[in-house]
């Protein structure tokens, strides 16, 4: 598959952006300038980029409590998204929210999630909008190998399965589930595998590879338009940073950590096939490294300098019409 | 007596957990990375996480993995399969992490755990523990600081406790594995470093008796879980001003002590209530409604109900402090019904 020029150069962006939010994030977190608690995406931006590469606002993601690279890939501001981990009053969610529950949901994002598998389900009901009203969108949710094993992980499939829910499944197996691996904590080998027992395509990608991600999600997404139904894909990638901000990490070595960032970088995969094809140059790519690290530069000045909420907007947003004072 | 041996409200409970354990094989504990590092190949990874803020260490060492077990983030199979072992012999405990994650395994918890022994009519018995985080005050957010205890409360067939001391946390966790029936034990997160007396021997804090944490005569002023320490800090403001607040800690919501209150309302002719949760159908309004019937009469003031907005829990430092009742309220409260 072709991947026009200005996508890859969008791509490569998204990737960027992703990475250097995140460490930058790790590192504000650490001066205590973000509240609460924090789960880093790094490493695993292929996935989200390669996925979110084929959508449009009009169509739908759920995330999960590791959701700022599914913001980001699906386009959402990063001054607002800073300014919410921030929590302050122009965050993305007014500060309500904060890392756990990130969203934009005018750009089909339909927020990050506190909890796990929570988002199965809500996109099979973006899914379902989008076949009620014949819409032509699709949603995807993304979710851990440990969300695999809620039950609104097998319900959701089911459910997509027999409706034939233009939905695509996306479980980014990064092989840990907090501390457990995912060895332990799943039966039957492949999730992917699992997709067999509804009768819909389970594929496993490297989630490494933008292309293979990228190669995969184009085909799912054209079944699902085609009605045809949803697909499940687990795409195979690691976390650089631990689970959460404060995770001492006792359950994997520094060796392999440190394997994954310098031999198995989705980032720099990408860059050396685009450079080595000729698809892309350095200088284009160097360029947008710049502007990307300004960017992540300009949100945290946007975001210290922004005010906190008024105390008086805790009572606010709780329902659209309500005659009860609270 | 010797120097007081003083240690966390957390440390308590992994205490009272060890000698439990130690004292009857029927109890097993289980929970996703209570232990922590399952599958893992790399050395020292076992026992690396050990459940939140590292309370299940050690266990798996002492007891083996037959009894101590990681579970997949399945929360509707293992606290269902507690309630299955419960049923059949063993005395499981279930760690929940976070009380927010409760919606998932609720079926099992209340239409299962909490009704078996009544429609069985009377033949069985569910001896089992749910361990869960509760509260906010540490930017967790909407999804991660809940209350809920109302929920449980609500349910005939569960029981509810809620520790404030270290002291009560181990003999309160010894007794809640010790009762034949389902006992929510509910550690609010902003309490688990909390240090205090706790003597080495296994002992029991029964279940339904409240705690009166300090005597006054001029209001009764009833606080749960973190909330006691808030109205303890307001009774020490309003010391200086003449004021004399007695607090009652209630420790199980259910069974609740009521006698202990009333008693106290007797006396100080004045109620003020003081609850993290959300005010509807909640502890605040049950324990208000209990003194309107039961001690109307030696009422003074009208009761005071200080509680949490009906909202859910914002992110923003400075929301969730709105949101969090302060002392600031809890003092104003008690100047109002002591000035009636
Ligand atoms: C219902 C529920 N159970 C447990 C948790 C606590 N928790 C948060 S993230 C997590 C691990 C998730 O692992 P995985 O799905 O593999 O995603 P990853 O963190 O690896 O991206 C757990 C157990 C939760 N937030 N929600
Ligand atoms: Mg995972």
């Amino acid at each position: 598959m072709d991947i026009p020029r200005d996508k890859l150069l969008e791509i490569y962006e998204r990737m960027v952006t992703i990475r250097k939010f995140e460490d930058r994030v790790h590192d504000e977190y650490a001066a205590g300038r973000i509240p609460g608690f924090v789960h880093l995406y790094a490493g695993e931006e292929a996935v989200a980029v390669g996925v979110c590469a084929h959508l449009s606002d009009a169509d739908s993601i759920t995330s999960t409590h590791r959701g700022h690279g599914h913001c980001i890939a699906k386009g959402v501001d990063v001054n607002e998204m800073m300014a919410e981990l921030y929590g302050r009053a122009t965050g993305a969610c007014k500060g309500k929210g904060g890392s756990m529950h990130i969203a934009d949901i005018d750009r089909g994002m339909l927020g990050a999630n506190g909890i796990v598998g929570g988002g199965v389900p809500l996109a099979c009901g973006a899914a379902l909008t989008a076949q009620v009203q014949g819409t032509g969108a699709v949603a995807v949710s993304f979710f851990g190998d440990g969300g695999a094993n809620e039950g609104t992980f097998h319900e959701g499939l089911n459910l997509a399965a027999i409706w034939k829910l233009p939905a695509i499944f996306v479980v980014e197996n990064n092989r840990y589930a907090q501390s457990t691996s995912v060895k332990y904590a799943s039966a039957g080998g492949d999730i992917a595998a699992r997709a067999q027992s509804y009768g819909i395509p389970g594929v496993t990608v490297d989630g490494l590879d933008l292309f293979d991600v990228y190669e995969t999600t184009g085909a799912a997404i054209d079944r699902a338009r085609a009605g045809e139904g949803p697909t499940l894909l687990e795409c195979q990638t690691y976390r650089f940073y631990g689970h959460y901000e404060g995770d001492t990490q006792g359950y994997r070595s520094r060796e392999e950590i440190e394997e994954y960032r310098t031999k198995h970088c989705a980032i720099q995969r990408f860059r050396d096939r685009v450079t080595e094809q000729g698809l892309l140059g350095d200088d284009e790519l160097d360029a947008i490294d710049g502007q990307v690290a300004d960017a992540i530069e300009a949100s945290v000045e946007f975001a210290a300098n922004s005010p906190f909420p008024d105390a008086s907007e805790v009572t606010t947003d709780v329902y659209v019409n309500y005659e009860e004072a609270i | 007596m010797g120097e007081e041996r003083t240690m966390s409200l957390g440390l308590a409970i992994r205490e009272a957990l060890h000698q439990e354990m130690e004292r009857d094989t029927s109890v097993i504990i289980m929970g996703e990375d209570i232990v922590g590092g399952a599958g893992s190949d790399e050395p020292g990874a076992e026992d690396s996480w050990g459940g939140p803020m590292g309370i299940t260490r050690g266990l798996v060492g002492k007891f083996g993995h037959n009894r101590v077990r990681d579970t997949p983030i399945s929360e509707a199979g293992f606290v269902g399969a507690a309630v299955g072992a419960a049923a059949t012999g063993l005395r499981p405990i279930a760690a929940l992490m976070f009380i927010d994650f409760f919606g998932i395994p609720m079926d099992q918890i209340y239409n299962q755990g909490a009704k078996l022994r009544y429609m069985f009519g009377g033949k069985a018995k569910v001896p089992m523990v749910v361990r869960a985080l509760i509260g906010a005050g540490v930017n967790a957010a909407a999804q991660h600081s809940q209350s809920l205890y109302s929920i449980f409360t609500h349910i005939p067939g569960l029981k509810v406790v809620i520790p404030t001391t270290p002291y009560d946390a181990k003999g309160l966790m010894i007794s809640a594995i010790r009762d034949d029936d389902p006992v929510f034990f509910l550690e609010h997160k902003t309490l688990l470093g909390e240090k205090g007396h706790v003597p080495e021997e296994p002992y029991t804090v029964p279940l339904g008796v409240a705690e009166i944490r300090r005597e006054g005569d001029d209001v009764t002023v009833v606080a749960i879980a973190k909330m006691v320490n808030v109205a303890l800090s307001a009774a020490e403001t309003l010391e200086a001003e003449g004021v004399s607040v007695e607090v009652i800690d209630p420790r199980t919501l259910s069974p609740l002590d009521g006698e202990t209150i009333l008693d106290s309302v007797e006396k100080t002719g004045r109620l003020v209530i003081v609850d993290e949760d959300t005010p509807r159908c909640s502890l605040a309004t049950d324990i208000a409604a209990l003194a309107a019937d039961e001690a109307f009469y030696s009422l003074e003031a009208p009761i005071k109900r200080i509680t949490a907005p009906h909202t859910p829990v914002p992110f923003s430092p400075t929301l969730e402090n709105a949101y969090i009742p302060s002392q600031e309220r809890v003092v104003a409260a008690i100047q109002e019904v002591v000035s009636v």
